[in-house]
């Protein structure tokens, strides 16, 4: 292969007719190739079975200490996970505001978070909005994951999971979300 | 004039280091990398875009997906230390045949009344079984009592608080995810870790 005949040969011209004596080199480059090629596939997979994760914090749930911040009404947005991937949101308290069905995505939920945003940091000398998810029993596991994303997305810091309330399922269920 | 003979050098290098070399880094890698273990339910997980990689030692791994909560902790002192404290909880000792059984298990879910027979079952037989999970009502308080003797055993032993992990499946129904975490908030856990895959970021 990569090792040139670098022998006289073809003096065969009368004397001892010798047996020629084989090389003990064996040629390594294949099996070379083959353990770094083995090599690169032990590295790929090896950081690819890593697992990934987002940190969550919840809010403190205790029961005794009752003094809890009050917070500007006109400040939060509850979004409510409906099922069918569908999402409702309102500004403010519920059954004040007539909540608007919406969907994930660029021009559903994080539309909405943007422009809600920046309305309320116009209206409240630039105070933040709050957000409140509000994940009904009848959405998933992936719409609460891709809820928090958008949040994420969107770089809104202040946001708490909260249990739905009633008033906020029969709303859903009359859109038919729940 | 006689012409000045150049001697003619082979091109062959010689590859036994390079060889010994490629070898070595392959025995390595192939010795360092774990591999995915098998989750119990087929759990599809969602997509996040700001992940963190999680580390490796030190971590607790809820997995959830049909309604069923599995547990499972990394490191064998823990998991030992673990099932002795929440036998004792349930007036259960494990013989040492079935510890050495669990603690092989990189996860579980069987009510603790079950578990000991399925310990001592033919590993065969084992594998046949499906897992009902862990059951999460606050009455038996099952869940509460692994995820908090896993944690008590990791102060213990490694002085370290564990980091509690979930995997959900996709499809799953937020109700079970919503009882797993009031699970963990009722032992002050506040702060833990949902396990997603990294999606790309959206174009601003």
């Amino acid at each position: 292969m990569a090792e040139l005949d670098t022998s006289g040969g073809g003096k065969h011209k009368g004397g001892k007719v010798r047996s020629k004596k084989a090389s003990t080199r064996v040629d390594l480059t294949a099996m070379v190739d083959l353990a770094f090629l083995l090599i690169t596939f032990f590295m790929l997979t090896t950081t690819l079975a890593k697992s990934k994760a987002m940190d969550m914090v919840m809010p403190d749930k205790d029961d005794k200490t009752k003094d809890q911040l009050a917070v500007a009404e006109s400040r939060t947005m509850t979004v409510l996970l409906g099922s069918h991937d569908k999402i409702e949101w309102y500004m403010g308290l519920p059954g004040k505001s007539a909540p608007i069905v919406d969907h994930f995505g660029k021009d559903g939920l994080r539309k909405a978070l943007t422009e809600n945003g920046s309305k309320v940091k116009a209206e409240h000398g630039g105070q933040p909005m709050i957000v409140l998810i509000k994940p009904s029993d009848k959405s998933t596991y992936a719409n609460f994951v891709a809820a928090l994303d958008e949040l994420n997305i969107t770089g809104i810091d202040i946001h708490a999971v909260v249990d739905i309330m009633p008033i906020e399922v029969e709303d859903l269920k009359k859109n038919g979300l729940y | 004039m006689p012409r000045v003979k150049i001697a003619r050098k082979s091109t062959a290098t010689d590859m036994t280091a390079m060889c010994d070399v490629a070898f070595l880094l392959l025995t390595f890698f192939i010795l360092t990398s774990k591999f995915k273990t098998a989750d119990p339910v087929p759990v599809d997980i969602p997509g996040y875009t700001h992940t963190v990689v999680l580390p490796e030692d030190n971590i607790a791994t809820l997995t959830i997906g049909q309604g069923k909560v599995f547990f499972g902790v990394e490191g064998i002192p823990i998991r030992k230390q673990m099932l002795e404290e929440v036998g004792k909880l349930y007036n259960i000792t494990f013989t040492p045949e079935e510890t050495n059984t669990f603690i092989t298990m990189p996860t579980f879910g069987m009510p603790i009344t079950q578990l000991k027979g399925y310990l001592s079952m033919d590993p065969d037989k084992r594998k046949e079984i499906q897992q009902p999970g862990i059951p999460t009502d606050s009455a038996r308080a099952e869940l509460f009592n692994w995820i908090k003797q896993a944690r008590v055993a990791d102060v213990v032993l490694n002085q370290k608080a564990l980091r509690i992990t979930i995997k959900g499946d996709a499809k799953q129904e937020y109700p079970t995810i919503k009882t797993v975490i009031a699970t963990l908030q009722r032992q002050k856990v506040n702060k833990f870790s949902l396990i997603t895959a990294l999606k790309a970021a959206p174009k601003p």
